[in-house]
């Protein structure tokens, strides 16, 4: 029992932060916002290259994995950094095709594994996220998975760097589901909202050190230093849990951490508003990029309520 | 990275599992915070004594089983599994003991420890005054030297336990001219039934006297029951609240224990959908915790400290038990009013987790100081 990230995780998720900030993610954020996809195509490609989607694809297919723990960390500087693009959902694509007929997973796989092409992944009938840039997109339905041949216009998320779009019908049935896909997306959107959360409370810190009323730091005021010693609580009670999840893969598990990091990354994000004022309800400021990130990722891939269901209703010798 | 424990820690496990289903008695006992049920729950420290499981995680020489952090987690996971009585022993064992450990002399270990872990002697904690709490270094009840010892004058309060313990613990200002509050504070050990010593016992919300006032009147302390040197009890009490105690003050496997009785409740009760996200949350709670304090003890184990980290523990495991105990009150409905059973007894307990050991605003200002960096203000 060592449950802490070892020297080579932690190397990872420098590296990863490293290349992240050298890169001017904000840019290629708003980039992304309004479809221009260029940016986030040779940033997708950087990150693919230190090895990222290659940890949720099989060897047999040309990946590392699968490899949740890493995958888990390479998530929360991703949500750090509020990188665009169908993240998650190549994740879970790479989990749903690794259990589709070999042959399919032998013609699709290698290229999410080496960042070549981008995936998306929607329940049948719901809209996918950046179908518009995605190569696979993938429509999930009990019992089958289909490749979709298109998809029709994009809507706007609450998220400006979020494009969702419907899945055109039709198109060739892979397979069948398996049920790993959904603990993959759950555990994966869970990293990346904790990513995101701290994102939020280390540029509040930094807002409220600098920012002065009544000649004082409001930083120094009690009433703003609680509510950001409670973001850092639900934070920090968030992060064992996604990497508990990683290390287990139960569904559960990666429903609870779900739950629970989106919310600490939610409550963050309110707090991040109130605590920078009005500049912070401001599109330009660059603070929401991570607010309406926040948001959305609450809803993705199982909401609040539906994730606690799972966990009440999980059965067997749970030692939680 | 990994959350798989030894064969060796199994087996500690197992063994820890199979006293606990022989031994915790089939009936709860009376509530602590009673005469009776003092009595019977030091009845019951003996008991977990003579097989040494009342302290694992001592050195065996005191009555424990060297069995160290990891094992003290899995211990206290069993312990709360088998839903086996509340620790009327803790203050001593979990506050007065790792001082001693860290700071005593081998004469007071060998003296104070052995009985303090077979419930012979039961020791209460001294920290609070009228005039200080959370502000614990503006306390005020003094030690003066005397012929081979110190006489202690003053008024101790919110003493938990000391209604019915034996022995209390607890600082006091020695030197009235030091330049800090936090200097001139002496550690020392005193019995409730010395001369000089009136225990007003104090009932909490429920009528209970789980705590006592302590008025002292030159009571008469020997050397020996000074703990460090005379004057430097801030920093030994401070060391203490360091590293492990961060961690032990409540150890994860009361709130497993707890969430899981709490998710039996709500299927008993026909699983109400009002009450689901709730429970949930009590379960995701628990596990969180367990979780980060396996972390906490891996950085332990790797030779780091936790400081001021410990002050997330508090805020969250207070928190989390309010809510616990609220939802099973509330599944419970007018039932939930009744206050002879075991779910009341333990919502009254976790109703004071924000206020002791440094209230919540006094640990969300640590948080905010020591672990963000935010400036010092006016609280």
């Amino acid at each position: 029992m060592r449950f802490l990230l070892d020297a080579e995780q932690r190397a990872f998720a420098a590296s990863l932060d490293a290349l992240l900030t050298a890169a001017g993610t904000p840019a290629v954020i708003r980039d992304w916002s309004r479809g221009d996809h260029a940016g986030g195509r040779a940033l997708w490609s950087r990150v693919a290259d230190a090895g990222v989607f290659a940890l949720a694809v099989p060897e047999a297919y040309e990946g590392l994995g699968p490899r949740p723990v890493e995958l888990a960390v390479a998530f929360v500087e991703l949500g750090r950094h509020a990188v665009p693009g169908p993240l998650v959902e190549t994740v879970t694509a790479a989990a749903l095709l690794a259990g589709a007929d070999p042959g399919t997973a032998e013609r699709l796989l290698p290229a999410l594994a080496s960042g070549e092409a981008m995936a998306t992944v929607a329940p049948e009938g719901a809209h996918a996220l950046d179908g518009d840039a995605a190569a696979v997109r993938i429509a999930w339905a009990p019992g089958r998975i289909r490749l979709s041949p298109g998809h029709g216009p994009v809507r706007p998320s609450l998220d400006p760097a979020r494009r969702l779009t419907p899945l055109l019908p039709g198109g060739d049935v892979l397979g069948l589901p398996t049920d790993e896909a959904l603990t993959w997306a759950r555990l994966t959107t869970a990293a990346q909202a904790l990513g995101v959360g701290l994102a939020l409370l280390d540029r509040t810190v930094g807002y409220v050190k600098q920012r002065t009323q009544f000649g004082v730091p409001v930083g120094s005021f009690q009433a703003v230093k609680h509510r950001l010693a409670d973001a850092k609580i639900a934070l920090e009670f968030a992060r064992p849990l996604v990497f508990g999840a990683a290390l287990t893969m139960e569904p559960a598990d990666a429903a609870a951490a779900k739950a629970a990091a989106c919310e600490a990354a939610y409550t963050t994000a309110r707090t991040a508003l109130h605590l920078h004022g009005a500049i912070g309800y401001t599109a330009e400021y660059g603070l929401s990029l991570w607010l309406t990130k926040a948001r959305a990722l609450r809803t993705a891939w199982g909401a609040p309520e539906e994730c606690r269901a799972l966990v009440v209703s999980a059965t067997g010798d749970r030692r939680w | 990275m990994d959350l798989a424990f030894s064969p060796a820690d199994e087996a500690f496990r197992a063994e820890a599992r199979e006293w606990l289903h022989a031994h915790v008695p089939r009936a709860p006992l009376p509530s602590l915070e009673t005469e009776e049920g003092f009595a019977a729950h030091r009845s019951w420290e003996a008991e977990l004594a003579a097989d040494r499981w009342s302290v694992v995680n001592w050195p065996a020489r005191y009555g424990g089983r060297d069995a160290g952090l990891l094992r003290w987690l899995l211990f206290e996971e069993e312990y709360w599994a088998a839903d086996a009585p509340g620790r009327v022993g803790q203050n001593g064992i979990q506050l007065l003991a790792p001082t001693l450990l860290d700071h005593g002399t081998e004469e007071q270990q060998a003296r104070i420890l052995p009985p303090m872990a077979s419930g012979e002697v039961v020791w209460a904690q001294a920290w609070s005054e009228p005039e200080a709490g959370s502000d614990l270094a503006s306390l005020r009840a003094r030690a003066v030297r005397t012929n081979g010892g110190w006489l202690l004058t003053g008024q101790k309060t919110w003493s938990s336990r000391a209604a019915f313990a034996d022995h209390a613990f607890g600082l006091f200002r020695s030197d009235p001219d030091a330049a800090r509050p936090h200097q001139g504070l002496t550690y020392l050990m005193f019995g409730l039934r010395a001369p000089g010593v009136t225990v007003r016992p104090i009932a909490r919300l429920d009528g209970k006297p789980a705590f006592a006032e302590l008025f002292l009147d030159e009571v008469f302390v020997p050397d020996e029951d000074v703990i460090g040197e005379p004057g430097r009890g801030w920093r030994i009490a401070m060391s203490t609240a360091g590293n492990e105690r961060g961690l032990m003050l409540r150890s994860p496997g009361r709130f497993l224990a707890s969430a899981r009785r709490l998710e039996e409740l709500w299927r008993r009760r026909g699983r109400p959908a009002a009450a689901r996200d709730r429970v949930a949350d009590a379960l995701i709670g628990a596990r969180a915790y367990r979780l980060f304090t396996y972390a906490a003890a891996s950085r332990l184990l790797d030779g780091e400290s936790v400081g001021p980290e410990s002050s997330l523990n508090k805020v969250f495991w207070s928190e989390l038990d309010i809510a616990l105990h609220e939802t099973a009150l509330d599944l419970l409905g007018p039932e939930g009013e009744m206050a002879d059973t075991e779910w009341a007894e333990r919502y009254v307990f976790a109703l004071a987790g924000p206020l002791y050991a440094g209230t919540n605003e006094i640990q969300r200002d640590i948080i905010a100081e020591r672990l963000l960096g935010l400036p010092k203000g006016r609280r």
